[in-house]
């Protein structure tokens, strides 16, 4: 009698426990969105650092970037991997947006999912959006 | 069979469990991005430099439609607002219309007695009363704004350029106040309604921040001369202030100049051939 009750309570707290688990493998949700890579930058192959690198970190490269080009005017980067690149988020072929062509599938459909605002683009401007 | 004790058991299941959750570390460290560290920042090849940058403005070349034009390509191309063009209703619905006090320029025209105060003789020679004077940030050696400002986001370059960096500011407007030239504006709102054509090339600024004229740093970073410059016929002249053999210091040894609210001590780098 005993023994029964404590395995029916020891499932029911199991199930309890890993219900993050389960109702996640019967509920559909949605996977994080890849950044889509098209054009320019699907040929390219390369970009300033690794893919994992890049997904961790390209805030704070962002962010050293900006530092260099604003006080000490070095807008060329040359990478690890050799590839030299313009820092800039928008301006010229070398820059992000010179290579990832489609802003709204490289930049937005992470954000949007990870639900962070950067406000790069309250002043830099996507060329595709000035007609 | 191999007896295990409890313990025995417990160590290793330890050991496991550590290693498992350090995996993702370890893959992260073996794989083979050097990351920024081997990575090299540098200038264009054909950027222009100088020690410290100046201009020399010729008064006596600058005509109302040369001083018209060299306005509107550095509003243009800095993407500037202007105030007065028509706002798109469709793109900006519920914009309100601008006061003309929120005005934002880089380089404007000012009056003779505005521009040089101290300078105002009784009798002053007649062309000045209605020559157009160019004015706009003086690059001053000892620059006020960027004393004021609390979060360096003004601050002077090893070129001399002082410069902002719009990131920073939080737009409490003290470099203005401190400004003694005027030089600076501040976006009470949103200037994007108000830029009839974007450029591309440049971005524009938000709300909330303060700007003025960069001397064109990203046109000296491409190795082109700032846009004044080239729209100017020869009036404006800008060059390297500490190397005795430049063009703008020959300017300056053949002609008599003056700067603005000299006595300041704020040391302008925007000479004037009166």
């Amino acid at each position: 009698m005993n023994k029964n009750m404590i395995i029916t309570g020891l499932v029911i707290f199991v199930l309890a426990v890993l219900s993050p688990f389960w109702f996640n493998m019967i509920t559909t949700t949605e996977a994080a969105p890849k950044p889509e890579l098209l054009g320019k930058a699907k040929e390219e192959k390369k970009c300033v650092l690794e893919k994992y690198d890049m997904r961790a970190n390209h805030p704070s490269l962002l962010d050293e970037w900006r530092d260099s080009v604003v006080r000490n005017s070095d807008r060329q980067y040359t990478a690890a991997n050799g590839h030299t690149f313009g820092m800039s988020l928008s301006t010229g072929e070398n820059s992000c947006l010179g290579c990832h062509e489609d802003k709204a599938k490289f930049c937005d459909s992470c954000h949007t999912y990870a639900s962070v605002d950067p406000y790069c683009w309250e002043c830099h401007t996507n060329p595709k959006e000035i007609k | 069979m191999m007896k295990k004790s409890r313990r025995s058991f417990l160590k290793v299941a330890g050991i496991a469990a550590i290693g498992l959750g350090a995996s993702p570390a370890m893959n992260f460290a073996s794989s083979d991005s050097p990351g920024t560290a081997l990575a090299v920042k540098g200038k264009n090849e054909q950027a222009l430099t100088a020690h410290r940058w100046g201009m020399v403005i010729d008064t006596n070349k600058i005509t109302e439609e040369i001083a018209e034009k060299i306005t509107e390509v550095c509003h243009k191309t800095h993407n500037v607002p202007d105030f007065k063009h028509e706002v798109d209703a469709e793109k900006y619905p519920k914009t309100r219309l601008a006061n003309h006090k929120q005005e934002i320029k880089w380089i404007w025209e000012e009056e003779f007695h505005y521009a040089f105060p101290e300078k105002e003789d009784e009798y002053l020679t007649e062309k000045f009363h209605d020559l157009p004077f160019l004015v706009t940030c003086n690059h001053c050696k000892n620059a006020p704004c960027v004393q004021a400002c609390p979060t360096q986001a003004t601050f002077k370059r090893e070129d001399g350029i002082v410069i902002m960096d719009f990131h920073r500011c939080i737009g409490c407007r003290f470099c203005m106040a401190a400004c003694p030239y005027g030089s600076r504006s501040f976006n009470f709102r949103d200037p994007r309604p108000f830029i009839a054509e974007t450029n591309p090339d440049f971005p524009t600024r938000s709300k909330g921040v303060v700007e003025k004229c960069n001397l064109c740093a990203e046109q000296l970073a491409k190795g082109e001369l700032p846009h004044c410059v080239q729209a100017s016929e020869g009036a404006i002249v800008v060059g390297d202030l500490e190397d005795p053999e430049s063009d703008i210091r020959v300017l300056l040894k053949e002609h008599y100049t003056i700067r603005r609210n000299q006595s300041l001590g704020t040391e302008p780098s925007v000479y004037y051939i009166v």
